[in-house]
């Protein structure tokens, strides 16, 4: 499947790529009412830094994802035809035990709403919408393993 | 005549690991028969939810394992209420209670744990409940909505997973919740005493008394016979209104003892988690399985283990080999809104261990190294990379020469030498595989 790649050699870590996630998930499109909510959604990325390393992480998205199985709620689940790991926030209780069972850290968790959240590839898109907006290109969205 | 039903593939238990086992089954094989067994009346539900039954009433459908028509979807008989009584390994054949035989070609026994109940006076008065099942936790509901008015005091014996899950609901229903812990702290299977007694002062603030290195020797009652207390060891009495017996569980066995099936303190399975009868597997809390991080078969009763069990069995019983070779212990806890998690072994059970610890505020981080290679994590607080050094305790990394990033305050990919996320994150190299097409940013 496509998976998002990233080339360290190139990211800024400008830390675009998290707000064009949380404009891509949030309820409103205009930027200013995105980010002027009470919470903001929480990036489903993160940047992992330590220089001159610097690079955007998502999920990678398993062919056996430990999160899946870790479920307490059975709320995770792996996509049989796509193969993206998406969480059902409704029914995910916040018990973190998918936190603990992500071999790269790549789940956050939403406390202000009492769930996880994590990279869905943005279902609608071509691109992911880090993918799309990084300046730097420092995100290439592929065929690869996981 | 009785009549018996014959499948291929015999379930029982209905709950992670049998319902992982068949999801792993029909991946690979689609339409061979498949006949999930379950005492309980319900469709699969995720057992650790029936403390959110208890605090807020979550009704049923929010509660489900699997969407409301897994079982027709995926083409599964599910019997619902009904009990295994005996199995006839010679015949393959289970009999259940009312008579009914099913014989299969391959037998999954998910069967999971049954409450411990310590042998003392006054278990069996009324107010004293277990807390394992979805009728257990509706009994306690019925019982506290029909006693009267005024503060309700309940003792809560053991402070173990299962008690303090309990007691959190408990308090939630504005219920005085005392803990009796016999040993030294709680969660002491999962936790050191460090990291213990930051949990208990979080539940000490939510209002909860806890009392350790005691235990309960009698529970008594009031003047209709129902409970009225506890005597604690030291002669103490404590006054209450209900009391929740939560000193473990054990591997429910009972289908597999007396028979060729071997059971030492659960069913004991093999790597693909077959048992000592060829086509018969095990897994979750019934069985006793292999954990890496001890190198020996253990019981370890955790949702994911099950999950990860049944996987391996389901494969395996459809015929495609597996191994489950990774398992290990692993709790995730949020007790009153603190996060807690666990992993392998936090306690060193004898010298040559070195233990990694950090502390600031809130945040405990405790890893446990031995020959250089992570056996055991607790994180506390900020628990969202915790997964990176399980990861490493899975892979058993050497991490002698970075030991000290562990601790980071910022511990994240970049810390950790290339190697280890290299492989896993960086964009492959234009020409390294030809026919891809790359989308890069605008
Ligand atoms: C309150 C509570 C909180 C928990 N919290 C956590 C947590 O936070 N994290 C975690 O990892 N784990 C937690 N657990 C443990 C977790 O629920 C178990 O590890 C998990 O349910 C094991 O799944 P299983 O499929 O092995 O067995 P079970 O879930 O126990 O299911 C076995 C089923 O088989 C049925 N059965 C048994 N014998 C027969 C028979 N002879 N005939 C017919 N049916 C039979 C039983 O009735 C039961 O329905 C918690 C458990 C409880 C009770």
């Amino acid at each position: 499947m496509k998976r998002i790649y990233a080339r360290e050699e190139v990211c800024i870590a400008c830390h675009l790529c998290e707000v064009h996630c949380q404009l891509a998930h949030s309820p409103v499109s205009d930027p200013v009412k995105a980010f002027n909510k009470n919470i903001p959604p929480l990036p489903r990325l993160r940047i992992e830094e330590r220089r001159p390393i610097t690079f955007s992480l998502q999920c990678r998205h398993c062919e056996e994802p430990a999160c899946v199985e870790s479920c307490l709620a059975g709320a995770i689940q792996k996509d049989p035809e796509t193969g993206i790991v998406t969480v059902n926030e409704e029914k995910c209780i916040g018990c973190w035990t998918c936190v603990l069972a992500c071999p790269w850290g790549a789940i956050r968790q939403d406390n202000a709403r009492g769930h996880i959240v994590k990279c869905d590839l943005c279902p609608g898109r071509d691109t992911p919408a880090c993918v799309a907006n990084c300046p730097n290109g420092a995100l290439v969205y592929v065929e690869g393993g996981d | 005549m009785t009549k018996t039903i014959q499948v291929k593939y015999l379930i029982i238990g209905n709950s992670a690991g049998g319902i992982n086992t068949t999801e792993a089954i029909r991946k690979i094989d689609s339409d061979g028969s498949i006949t999930i067994l379950s005492d309980e009346p319900y469709p699969a539900y995720s057992r650790p939810l029936i403390s959110k039954y208890l605090s807020e009433k979550r009704p049923l459908e929010k509660m489900l394992y699997r969407q409301p028509d897994f079982y027709e979807r995926n083409n599964i008989e599910v019997i619902l209420g009904k009990k295994a009584q005996k199995l006839n390994i010679a015949e393959h054949e289970v009999e259940l209670a009312d008579g009914t035989k099913i014989s299969w070609e391959k037998l999954l026994l998910a069967t999971g744990g049954l409450a411990i109940i310590p042998r003392m006076e006054g278990t069996e008065r009324e107010g004293v409940f277990t807390f394992i099942t979805l009728d257990d936790a509706k009994a306690i509901d019925r019982y506290l909505s029909q006693l009267p008015g005024g503060t309700v005091r309940a003792v809560v014996i053991g402070g173990g997973l299962i008690g303090v899950s309990v007691t959190e609901a408990l308090v939630k229903r504005h219920v005085q919740v005392t803990i009796v812990e016999m040993r030294d702290w709680i969660l002491n299977t999962m936790l050191d005493r460090d990291s213990a007694d930051v949990v208990a002062e979080t539940l000490r603030g939510a209002g909860v008394n806890i009392i350790t290195g005691r235990s309960v020797t009698s529970i008594t009652g009031n003047q209709t016979g129902a409970v009225g207390g506890v005597i604690l060891d030291n002669g103490e009495p404590l006054s209450a209104e209900i009391v929740i017996v939560a000193v473990g569980v054990r591997p429910r066995v009972e289908l597999a003892v007396n028979t060729a099936i071997k059971v030492n303190r659960g069913i004991v399975v093999d790597r693909s988690m077959e048992t000592s009868v060829p086509g018969i597997y095990a897994c979750g809390d019934a069985a006793e399985a292999y954990d890496f991080i001890y190198d020996q078969n253990r019981v370890t009763p955790i949702w994911p283990n099950a999950c990860i069990g049944g996987r391996v069995a389901g494969q395996n019983m459809a015929g495609v080999p597996s191994e489950c070779s990774k398992c290990m212990g692993m709790n995730s806890l949020d007790y009153f809104g603190l996060s807690v998690v666990s992993a392998g072994m936090v306690i060193p059970p004898e010298d040559g261990y070195e233990v990694l610890a950090a502390r600031s505020n809130h945040d405990i981080r405790r890893i446990v190294l031995k020959d250089g290679r992570v056996v055991g994590m607790v994180f506390i607080g900020n628990v969202e990379r915790s997964g990176i050094i399980r990861n490493l305790m899975k892979a058993q990394v050497d991490v002698s020469h970075f030991k000290k990033e562990l601790l980071a305050e910022n511990l994240n990919l970049a810390v950790l030498p290339r190697e280890i996320w290299e492989p896993h994150f960086a964009a492959p190299k234009t020409g390294d595989r030809e026919g891809e097409r790359v989308t890069i940013g605008k």
